[in-house]
């Protein structure tokens, strides 16, 4: 399902943020990329929506090529895509429900079906309660959570989290985690950097291990 | 829709805008006005040239009779008109604006006049003029052929002038709505990176700030055609009464309702245009990273 073949990222003034990366993931897989900050673990990741393009090398995201994948197919591969980004990018100038219903907005589902969609998926991170309220009022862990709402509520096959356990307490951390793995179950290919080792030894999932742009064996 | 809700959220400044843009057309717009019932008049004068002979101060009756008599014998002459210094002062004590002066004057300063009507075109009433002015105690005589032709050629310039005044407001409408678009833009920067980022193509993106473009184009030409409406009525109160000091009941007319509708499909494209050029240059500088 997604696949990295000797692929390298450098950027402008010449820091190589992946050199000759290589590794595979099927449908299905629970995966955790490991690594101290500045590894690459966040470029790796945003490789895959295409947010990145590669320097040199093969990215294959359901078949398709990143490298070489024009700027009009972009937001079909990304629909695909659950995102859940270090910077959250929640807007806070409307609701929780409406955070939610962004996503539905251009998948073409009449209002009632998409409302009932959103409601569906905050209930699952149980903000259900909350939706009428201004997501600046939720702690940090309820944000995240509205994170994973809004990136599941399209039923993408992929979950793209970066660091989403970066800020929470051990508690709201848990919780979060707990909500990716229940995604996995259903089938949900769940690729999370960390650099928090504590959470994986939990879940015993495959590893990737990132130093300085390269997969430690 | 999102775009009038938007609208109206922010319905402080989307009246300040509007109100530029109506401002700004109003200009063209009134001198537009202005030509079209200019262009009324002047079909109106050319039906019948006309000639006003202002006698001298000094003439008395002996000289009105035989200038009247010469007149009448003028090859074509169709028909002479007498109106005495009285009459012409009379007329003028009509005017609620003119009757104080009048009654301030201590003498009739106002001149006897004939009023001529040729048969022939203009340009044979303007080969009369030399006989005419050579008559005894004729202090001046006036064309209106003469006068029509200036006006015609006035018209002319003036409508060259607003040409280039419209020319110059559509390029000032473009970069106001181009201006707002990018502000609107900015305003919802997270928005769209958001929206980049979930999977919105471009022209979904795009589309709101068309319409918007569209909507400022379309209010700021019916605020102009407001403005212009108003000034109009408030003008033809003293327009009407210049007119009937000349025995017509002129003012001045709006503009028809296909005119109307091509004005606002002028303005609304300039909208779309202003907001189409803003978008290219600004939407793809927000970009999930």
């Amino acid at each position: 399902m997604i696949s990295f073949s000797q692929v390298r990222k450098s950027y402008r003034g010449g820091h190589e943020a992946l050199a000759e990366l290589s590794f595979s993931i099927e449908t299905g897989e629970l995966v955790f990329i490991t690594g101290r900050s500045g590894a690459g673990k966040s470029t790796l990741l945003k490789l895959i929506p295409a947010i990145e393009r590669p320097t040199s090398g093969t990215v294959l995201v359901n078949g398709q090529n990143i490298g070489s994948l024009r700027r009009p197919a972009i937001p079909y591969l990304r629909r695909n895509l659950g995102l859940i980004f270090q910077d959250q990018k929640l807007l806070y100038d409307r609701s929780v429900f409406d955070n939610v219903m962004l996503p539905l907005a251009f998948t073409g589902h009449a209002h009632k079906e998409a409302a009932r969609r959103a409601r569906a998926a905050l209930d699952k991170v149980g903000l259900l309660a909350r939706e009428r309220a201004n997501p600046i009022t939720l702690s940090g862990g309820e944000q995240q959570r509205l994170c994973i709402a809004r990136a599941v509520v399209n039923r993408p096959s992929i979950l793209l989290a970066d660091e989403p356990t970066a800020s929470l307490d051990s508690d709201s951390a848990a919780e979060v985690i707990e909500m990716f793995r229940s995604f996995h179950q259903v089938g949900v290919t769940v690729l999370i950097a960390t650099h928090d080792e504590a959470l994986i030894q939990r879940l015993n999932p495959r590893v990737l291990t990132l130093r300085q742009g390269r997969l430690d064996a | 829709m999102l775009t009038l809700a938007r609208l109206g959220g922010n319905a402080f400044a989307t009246l300040l805008n509007v109100a530029v843009i109506g401002v700004a057309l109003a200009l063209p717009l009134g001198g537009y006005l202005l030509l079209q019932n200019l262009g009324t008049v002047t079909r109106q004068a050319t039906g019948k040239p006309q000639v006003s002979l202002f006698l001298a101060p000094d003439a008395d009756k002996a000289d009105i009779a035989a200038i009247e008599a010469k007149l009448k014998l003028m090859p074509g002459v169709r028909s002479v008109r007498f109106i005495s210094r009285e009459q012409a002062l009379a007329g003028l004590k009509r005017s609620e604006n003119m009757a104080e002066v009048i009654a301030a004057l201590q003498s009739n300063p106002l001149p006897d006049a004939f009023v001529i009507e040729a048969g022939g075109s203009a340009s044979e009433l303007e080969g009369m003029e030399p006989e005419l002015k050579a008559l005894p105690k004729v202090a001046h005589v006036q064309l209106d052929s003469a006068w029509v032709k200036r006006l015609e050629t006035l018209v002319a310039l003036g409508r060259r002038a607003v040409l280039i005044l419209s020319t110059l407001l559509a390029f000032g409408l473009v970069a106001v709505t181009f201006n707002t678009i990018r502000l609107q833009i900015l305003t919802q920067k997270d928005e769209i990176e958001v929206s980049k980022l979930i999977g919105a193509t471009d022209a979904f993106i795009r589309r709101p700030f068309f319409y918007l473009g569209f909507v400022l184009g379309t209010l700021g030409a019916l605020a102009a055609l407001a403005i212009v409406y108003l000034c109009m009525h408030i003008l033809n109160r003293s327009i009407l009464e210049l007119a009937q000091l000349y025995g017509s009941d002129f003012r001045l007319g709006f503009f028809g309702l296909p005119d109307c509708l091509a004005l606002l499909g002028f303005t609304a494209m300039l909208g779309w245009l202003g907001a189409y050029m803003s978008v290219s240059r600004h939407l793809s500088d927000i970009e999930p990273r």
